[in-house]
């Protein structure tokens, strides 16, 4: 027993040390934001909002604000699209080479981002595709479709085959059928798919860096504001904006994936949180 | 009876895999057909062929006089019930057997009574609000019935329907659903590997084995006369007994191995046989034990009790005959005021000649 519960008592040290180190830098954020003080260091010299009102006041952060947010829209719904297509085929149809062709689908999800973003980087220069949010939109929905269809498939395989040859069997056409039944069934999935690839999307920089040209998204733009060390608080409190944007989304989308497997009567398995 | 299913010649491959074997079959209006066999028979594929869901490599289906060639399963007159019941879960119950009547552009009034209606009739009167996905296995059931009978097809499609229920649940199912079939009088097509399900439901029983059909006929007529002694094994238990017909003076006599001679009854059709080997089945029930004190009967054998099974009302026996090969397995109704024989037992065997089944062919099948 004893060595049980000395073993437990190391793990559990390890965990809480795990957690320290994961989160430590991401609550110095809030501190440093509210500090009153250029000057990133203890001791804290008071609390100020100053930072915050300052950003209210940068129009090149808000059009950045602007690229990044018209960038992970569309980049969410083009690779939930995508998605949906590559789930509903993988879970469906059956097709020759079709573990293989899901493999590769996948493998940008395990590619280090520099190398995708220098490839594509060569390849948009190569055929004179000007730099622009179009390249970053492209780049990111590359890296998007593998989570969505990861999402998605979840989604779809739990579908019963027979739930959409029953719609069918009562008179629906095959759109009709998934348009009907499918559709309803797995939305909770897609839901959360939108809000994934929009939160990558949001905050990927690699891709964004090489290939957004003229219009700095907003990880891209922060990244410039590093070189100048007064800015810095500013940065930490749109920093600190941006986490509690980041939490706030993934809640919602693990919400809906719960009310979604709710919803079907399922039992809960897999998913992010 | 007008034939309302006519299939000829149905062929089905799946890759290299025969699943469908030149399927011949006509069903009558309002009749109750059971496709019986094993899994992997394709019974499942020839019905799905039917609701449209497969398409046929070669013969044609047609329904109600018409070639179902390229008319796909939503212009079918049928509608079928789902082995897995495939209630749309984010639907209540009303909106799922309303799901198919949404097309017919009936007004809210007219729909909601024949909704309502349809719930009556399997006896979910009052569950129209009910979240689906809440509902139990046999209550499922029963609205995957009520969404496809609602919209009155010709024929309703059943997949093992009742696989999924336990024991208690699926015998008051298969009565309810007998009653059922005749209170609509629409032509009932049912899978099953259950060939007790498929004699206590069915008019009529298609038996099939690798793709093709074996047998069809009544369920008495499958008891009484199989085709085959694969079709007398699955239906029922049967003894083999090997042997030989002869042609007598009244008719035909078997000669079986171990056992002696006995005339065979008229509706065994053993003339091709006549003095070919043949294998002789016998059901359980035509076998008896003969006690002390019992009148010693026609045709009797000795033995010895092998192994025995005790079922409260029955009780079955293997008994080992003294000349014959195999043990055979006979049942006895567990009567007051007559023992249970146990293993190592002396037994006194009598079987009744006219119920004898005679196969071609020797050997114990």
């Amino acid at each position: 027993m004893a060595g049980v519960r000395g073993q437990g008592h190391g793990l559990r040290v390890y965990a809480v040390l795990y957690l320290v180190f994961l989160y430590a830098p991401i609550v110095l954020l809030p501190i440093f934001a509210f500090n009153d003080s250029t000057i990133i260091a203890f001791p804290l010299s008071g609390f100020t909002t100053q930072w915050f009102v300052e950003l209210a006041d940068v129009p090149a952060l808000h059009s950045a604000v602007l690229t990044s947010l018209k960038i992970a829209v569309i980049t969410a719904l083009i690779s939930t699209l995508l998605g949906i297509c590559a789930a509903r085929a993988a879970t469906r149809y059956r097709f020759p080479a079709k573990a293989g062709i899901m493999g590769v689908i996948m493998v940008p999800l395990v590619l280090p981002e520099i190398i995708v973003a220098v490839s594509l980087l060569v390849v948009f220069l190569q055929i004179g595709l000007e730099l622009s949010s179009l390249t970053v939109i492209l780049g990111h929905v590359l890296i998007c479709t593998p989570f969505c269809i990861a999402i998605l498939n979840g989604s779809f395989q739990s579908l019963d085959v027979s739930l959409e040859e029953a719609a069918v069997d009562l008179g629906e056409s095959g759109w009709g059928a998934f348009r009907l039944v499918i559709l309803p069934l797995v939305m909770p999935g897609i839901v959360a798919s939108l809000l994934i690839a929009f939160t990558i999307s949001m905050d990927e920089f690699i891709i964004a860096f090489f290939l957004s040209g003229s219009d700095p998204t907003l990880p891209v733009y922060l990244w410039g504001q590093l070189r100048f060390p007064q800015r810095l608080p500013v940065v930490m409190a749109l920093g600190t904006i941006l986490v509690v944007a980041s939490i706030l989304i993934i809640i919602l989308a693990e919400w809906f994936r719960r009310r979604g497997v709710a919803k079907r009567g399922g039992s809960d398995s897999g998913g992010f949180l | 009876m007008s034939a309302l299913i006519a299939l000829s010649g149905a062929q089905k491959y799946f890759g290299a895999y025969h699943a469908l074997r030149d399927i011949d079959l006509e069903i009558g209006e309002g009749e109750f057909f059971s496709l019986l066999g094993p899994s992997g028979c394709g019974k499942t594929t020839l019905l799905r062929a039917i609701a449209g869901f497969e398409a046929l490599d070669g013969g044609s289906v047609h329904i109600d006089g018409h070639d179902m060639a390229g008319v796909p399963a939503n212009r079918r007159p049928t509608n079928m019930v789902f082995q897995s019941y495939a209630i749309f879960p984010h639907l209540s119950v009303a909106e799922n057997v309303a799901f198919g009547l949404r097309k017919r552009g009936l007004d809210a009034k007219t729909q909601a009574e024949k909704v309502g209606g349809a719930l009556e009739m399997v006896g979910l009167g009052g569950y129209g609000a009910r979240a689906a996905h809440a509902l139990s296995g046999g209550q499922r059931q029963r609205v995957a019935l009520a969404r496809a009978l609602v919209l009155e097809p010709k024929v309703l499609l059943l997949d093992e329907p009742l696989s999924a229920l336990d024991r208690k649940m699926r015998e008051q199912m298969q009565g309810e659903l007998r009653r059922l079939q005749r209170h609509v009088g629409i032509t009932f097509i049912l899978v099953t590997h259950d060939q007790e399900e498929a004699l206590i439901m069915s008019d009529r029983i298609a038996v099939m084995f690798d793709g093709g059909i074996t047998q069809i006929d009544s369920p008495e007529g499958l008891y009484r006369r199989p085709a085959s002694r694969e079709v007398g094994a699955f239906i029922g238990q049967m003894n083999f007994l090997s042997g030989q017909v002869r042609s007598g003076s009244e008719g035909f006599v078997a000669q079986i191995h171990g056992l002696g001679h006995a005339p065979l009854a008229a509706d065994q059709s053993a003339e091709p046989l006549v003095a070919g080997q043949a294998t002789f089945g016998m059901r359980p029930e035509s076998l008896s034990l003969v006690f002390d004190g019992q009148a010693r009967a026609a045709s009797e054998a000795a033995g010895r009790v092998a192994d025995r099974a005790y079922y409260g009302d029955m009780t079955y026996y293997e008994v080992a005959l003294d000349g014959v090969a195999e043990p055979v397995t006979l049942s006895m109704k567990n009567m007051v005021g007559q023992p249970v024989l146990s293993v190592g037992d002396a037994a006194r065997v009598a079987w009744d000649p006219r119920a004898l089944i005679v196969f071609s062919g020797a050997g114990d099948a």
